[in-house]
This record gives C-alpha cells, sequence and structure tokens, in this order.
C-alpha cells in the first residue's frame, strides 16, 4: 500500500490537573489515505474531538500529547514547532467546527476571513485574495456572492456560516479536511445539503475527510471507513457498510440497537428498544481492563482485569473485544 | 369516539418585534392558525425543524404564552389563562436540557414535593409515599431523594425530570426534545421509560422532535409544523409511509439511513433554507425550497385539506404523488 496521507499511531493524551494525571486518549491508532473519508464515532467526552486537535497540534493544557506518532504525508509532526504547524494548518489540514458562529470572527466581514488564507498561505495581494475570496463563496453555492463577502457572521444564517466554514477551509486546496460534529447545530434538511456540498467540493479537489461525529448513520453514509471510540479507546474499526451489518464490538452492537430507525416500526412493528445499561464512565474512574466491561451485556473475569487487544477484521479492520463475535 | 383531552382551535401566538422608531414594529407570527385534538391515552409527535414554532405551541397549551387569538380546550373547558392551578395539574412538561430545567440548589425530595405541597397535598405521609412511588417508578433508587441535580448523570436528571412532571398525575405531558441533549447510548433508556410510563399511567404525550426516528417509533398520530403552520398531519404510517407535503418528503429524505448507503433521491430533498418567521414567503411558507413549486403556491395559502380519512396536507399538489 501506498504511503498513507495521515497516520496516527499509538496516540496518548494526557490530561493534567490538580496534581492528578488521566489518559484522555490512549492507544488510539489510524490511517487515512489520499482522498479517503473517514469517520469517527463516540458520545461526548469520548475523546474524538482531542484527537483531531491534536492532529491539527492544537491541544492547550490541560491536554498535552503524551505518546505516539502523527504522520502526513510520510512526515512527523507530533513534535514540530508552533510555526511549522501554523504553515501546515489551513494549508495542508484544515478543520470545520461544530458552531460556525463561534469559529468565525465577529468583528471581520466573511470575505475578509476567506481572503486571509490566500494572503497567509499563498502570498497573494488582498485584492486578488477578496476575488478569490468571492470565487470560494460561489462554490460553497452561497447566493450573490458579490454582495456576501461583505457581510458579517452574524448577518448570515448557520447553514450559512457553516457554508463560509467550508470556503476557508477548502480555501488553499488542503490535502486532509477535519469536520468535527460540522452539522450537529443544524437542522435536518441544512444538514443534507451541507453534507453533500462538503462531499462533492471534496471529492472534486481530493481532499481527504476526517469526519468526527456521535452520528453513527451520518458517519456510515458519507465514509469509506469507520471507528468507534469509547471510554478514550477505539474499540472497533470497519468499512462503513460493515459496522451495521455485523457489528463486532458489544458497545457498537449496543449502539445500532438502540437507535429507533426510521422505517423500523412500518417493517416489524413497535420493538422495544435495547438499551445499554449504565452510564458513559467518567475520564477519572475508567474501570481496569475493557472500558466497556461494567455496561457490557457479555462481561467475563478477563474483561474486568486485562484491556483487550485488537483482532483483525478484513479490509483492514479490527476490534478490541476478548470475546469479539 | 373519545372526548379530546385537548383541543386546539385555529391557535395562533404572535409576537411584535423591534420598535417604531427603529424600522418599525413587525409582527412575528409564531403559531399561525394550528388546530389539532389529542385523545386520552395517545402520542402525537409533533416534527418541525428549529423555528417552526413548535416550542411556542407547547407553552401556549402549559398556559406559560397568552394565545394572540384562537382557543385551547382541554377536557372540554376553554382554557382562560387564569386557572394556571388547575391546567398544571392536568398538563405537564418535560424539557430539553436536563441540565438547564433543574434548580441546582434543590435536592430530588423538595423538586417533587413542592408541587404536591402547591397543589393541597400536605399530608406528610402521603406526600413521602408519592414521592418514593415516583422515583421507583422512573428508576430513581430512594437513597438518591436527598441529592442534588449536579450528582446525577444526564441520563438521570432526565428522570428527575420526568418524575417532576408525572408527580402530579397529569393528563397530558408535553415532552419538547426529551432526549436529544443526552448521550446516544442513554437515549434508548429514556424513550423506553416514556413509553412504559405511558402505558401504567394512562398519560397522552405530545412529543415535540427532529428526530424523526424516535418520533416514527413513539407517536400513535404525527403533525408536521413549517413556519408556525401545520403543513401535514395523519397517522404515524400515513406520515411515514404515504408522505403528502413536499416538505415531510424532505425531512424524511434528510435522515441518512445507514442500512441504505445508496443517498436518497435528491428531488424529495429540500433547497436552501428556512425563511425567516419575521418574513415568511407569500403562499405555501414552503415554496422557495419546494421541488414541486408552481405559480399558484406563490399567490393562494394552500389548505389543510384531507386526503384520506384522518390524513391531512396542505399541499395544492397533496394528490400528486412524486
Amino acid at each position: 500500500m501506498n504511503v498513507p496521507l495521515l497516520k496516527v499511531d499509538d496516540m496518548r493524551i494526557a490530561l493534567k490537573g490538580d496534581g492528578a494525571s488521566f489518559d484522555a486518549v490512549e492507544n488510539v491508532s489510524f490511517e487515512i489515505g489520499r482522498g479517503e473519508a473517514f469517520g469517527l464515532v463516540g458520545e461526548s467526552g469520548c475523546g474524538k474531538s482531542i484527537t483531531a486537535l491534536a492532529v491539527m497540534g492544537l491541544l492547550r493544557r490541560p491536554l498535552s500529547l503524551a505518546g505516539g506518532r502523527i504522520v502526513l504525508d510520510g512526515q512527523e509532526i507530533q513534535d514540530a514547532s508552533p510555526a511549522e504547524m501554523r504553515r501546515l494548518r489551513g494549508k495542508r489540514i484544515a478543520m470545520i467546527f461544530q458552531e460556525p458562529m463561534t469559529a468565525l470572527n465577529p468583528l471581520s466581514p466573511v470575505g475578509r476571513q476567506i481572503a486571509e488564507m490566500f494572503v497567509l498561505h499563498e502570498g497573494a495581494s488582498w485584492n486578488e485574495a477578496m476575488d478569490r475570496a468571492e470565487e470560494a463563496l460561489r462554490q460553497v453555492r452561497v447566493p450573490s456572492p458579490e454582495r456576501r463577502i461583505k457581510d458579517y457572521p452574524h448577518q448570515l444564517s448557520g447553514g450559512m456560516r457553516q457554508r463560509v466554514m467550508i470556503a476557508i477551509a477548502l480555501a488553499c486546496g488542503p490535502d486532509l479536511l477535519i469536520a468535527d460534529e460540522p452539522t450537529t447545530a443544524l437542522d435536518v434538511t441544512v444538514q443534507a445539503e451541507i453534507i453533500d456540498l462538503m462531499a462533492e467540493l471534496c471529492a472534486a479537489k481530493g481532499t481527504a475527510i476526517l469526519m468526527i461525529s456521535h452520528d453513527l448513520g451520518l458517519v456510515a453514509n458519507m465514509c469509506r471507513r469507520v471507528a468507534v471510540m469509547y471510554a478514550g479507546r477505539i474499540v472497533e474499526s470497519q468499512v462503513a457498510g460493515a459496522i451495521f451489518a455485523t457489528p463486532r464490538h458489544p458497545y457498537t452492537q449496543g449502539l445500532v440497537d438502540s437507535l429507533p430507525r426510521l422505517g423500523e416500526r412500518s417493517r416489524r412493528g413497535r420493538q422495544r428498544l435495547r438499551e445499554i445499561s449504565g452510564v458513559v464512565p467518567s475520564i477519572a474512574a475508567y474501570p481496569p481492563g475493557c472500558r466497556f466491561n461494567p455496561r457490557c451485556p457479555a462481561v467475563t473475569e478477563i474483561c474486568r482485569s486485562t484491556p483487550p487487544d485488537s483482532t483483525s477484521l478484513p479490509a483492514d479492520g479490527f476490534v478490541r473485544c476478548h470475546h469479539h463475535g | 369516539m373519545a372526548e379530546p383531552l385537548l383541543k386546539l382551535d385555529q391557535l395562533a401566538v404572535h409576537f411584535t418585534v423591534g420598535s417604531a422608531l427603529k424600522g418599525g414594529v413587525k409582527t412575528l407570527k409564531a403559531v399561525d392558525g394550528v388546530s389539532f385534538d389529542v385523545k386520552p391515552g395517545e402520542c402525537l409527535g409533533l416534527v418541525g425543524e428549529s423555528g417552526c414554532g413548535k416550542s411556542t405551541l407547547a407553552l401556549a397549551i402549559m398556559g406559560l404564552i397568552p394565545p394572540t387569538h384562537g382557543r385551547i380546550a382541554l377536557n372540554g373547558h376553554e382554557l382562560s389563562g387564569r386557572e394556571r392551578m388547575a391546567t398544571a395539574r392536568t398538563v405537564q412538561m418535560v424539557f430539553q436540557d436536563p441540565y438547564a430545567s433543574l434548580n441546582p440548589r434543590q435536592t430530588v425530595r423538595r423538586t417533587l414535593v413542592d408541587p404536591l405541597r402547591l397543589h393541597g397535598v400536605t399530608d406528610r405521609t402521603e406526600v413521602d409515599q408519592r414521592v418514593m412511588d415516583m422515583m421507583a417508578k422512573v428508576g430513581l433508587r430512594p437513597d438518591h431523594a436527598d441529592r442534588y441535580p449536579h450528582e446525577f448523570s444526564g441520563g438521570q436528571r432526565q428522570r428527575i425530570g420526568i418524575a417532576r412532571a408525572l408527580i402530579l398525575k397529569p393528563k397530558l405531558v408535553i415532552c419538547d426534545e426529551p432526549v436529544s441533549a443526552l448521550d446516544v447510548s442513554i437515549r434508548a433508556q429514556i424513550i423506553n421509560l416514556l413509553l412504559d410510563l405511558k402505558d401504567e399511567m394512562g398519560l397522552a404525550y405530545i412529543m415535540i422532535s427532529h428526530d424523526l426516528g424516535v418520533v416514527e417509533h413513539v407517536s400513535d398520530r404525527v403533525a408536521v409544523m413549517y413556519l408556525g403552520r401545520i403543513v401535514e398531519q395523519g397517522g404515524w404510517q400515513e406520515i411515514f409511509e404515504d408522505p403528502r407535503h413536499p416538505y415531510t418528503r424532505a425531512l424524511i429524505a434528510a435522515i441518512p439511513d445507514p442500512f441504505d448507503l445508496v443517498a436518497a433521491s435528491a428531488t424529495a430533498k429540500a433547497r436552501g433554507e428556512i425563511a425567516s418567521a419575521l418574513n415568511p414567503p407569500p403562499g405555501c411558507h414552503f415554496n422557495p425550497r419546494c421541488p414541486m413549486k408552481a405559480d399558484r403556491c406563490v399567490s393562494e395559502v394552500p389548505a389543510l385539506e384531507a386526503v384520506a380519512a384522518g390524513h391531512r396536507a396542505a399541499c395544492h399538489f397533496r394528490d400528486r404523488v412524486s
């Protein structure tokens, strides 16, 4: 296989505070090929967002990278200097956040915020950059871009703001776009449009996507491969279709079974939803062994003492469970 | 046929915004002529995106916002706004955010006792008994009674919110996005609990949600709202299997189906974004986004008319199945 675009190898992120240190993320490894869409799914607090921030080199105290390698296109970037990371960010890796209102500068017209990318990363003049910003807005299908480039973020709707974010992120044609819950703050019909737009533009430019979401359905539709995170570890990674058809980890199985699916009631009548018992553990109290063991229906003695190793599945997939079926 | 528990007749809630000095006064029609009824023991799903007026509608039914015109009748009695206490014994609400909707300085016991006292249950043993019974019903342990909200997880807090809503034994509970603030792995617990309690206590629900999977799972009937108006209503099967309003179809098409990785047909999807409720498009509010738009849709407001028994849609082309 060729060199993957992004390789995260045995990454560990530490959370330090009050004299204690916890592993917020540990043993996280995954690869994303050129132009590939890869999904990272998990509940709040599972470590998916800080994994993305680590790749961007944006971890700040009390979080820090405590181990592992992050390799972008053959080059290790986990120890890169802030100046080197600034050159990479925006140019080769870009990120879209959940809430576009807080990610955009409220005091700057959106056209200027897009144009800044061309000025900073490509040495364009402001005049040229503003023309290209207008073109970028047209590409993300903002109506009448010639007027919109002068608008401030508060003058735009949530969906339009997220389009502006996409325009900024894709301005310099990055190799990798990280999208952290890009549509969670949007309405469902607008979400569908934004996802289509993102997928289409990335496909056209050959940009790879790291899509982060709590919505398994959304990710499975958009991505080729999906990894599921629970309590700081990846518990399973499979091709998108397989993760629903044959989930191997009890947590993934629980997630797939516990959601009421559209059309299910018509097909099979109302079935009682399968519950996952218990709650997500807090980071200060991760259980020993497999971290899902207090909630797992198939738990045995070994699960309580020994963290499971990963077992390979077809197509670069794996599962971390002592009793994977 | 059973007497409806709740009957809304052309209910409207308008707000005036702006000032005469700055650009003039405008009317925001948050709820614009909504009629439906809810029978005892029935679950009505209310679907719509943010800004469509579903939460304003809920507050009006609760008696917390006076309607601009139209009528709300509970058990055949028209609500006048003066009988807040009587309304509260019949209608209660479960809120979306279990973090914001509980008083952080009140123990669970206090949260549950206060409504009882306020409504005249003063006998101490009876109060204690009802609190303990209710806690057991929603799956909280007796020793949870003297704890504060911050000691609980999101799912448990939502159980407290449900207990508070049910302690007065209401007939109708309005659930406003009851699971969307919860972790995905917790949602099934709360949905199952709500359905169990409905059977056990003979409750009627108005289930407000933008999650169509949840609505289909729990509802007997469904109403779809868009910019203050009901655009379609009917039995859950009709709405999900034979939707007649293009907006309903767009909502359904927007849900990614993990088992069918073929993208939904582009024709069903809505274009653009929801218009501002301050300045809704003329005619059918959905017309700028509608794939079936015709001239008539701009000039004429479609009425909510029958497609089949119990199934109505407000679309000029409701008989044209796409």
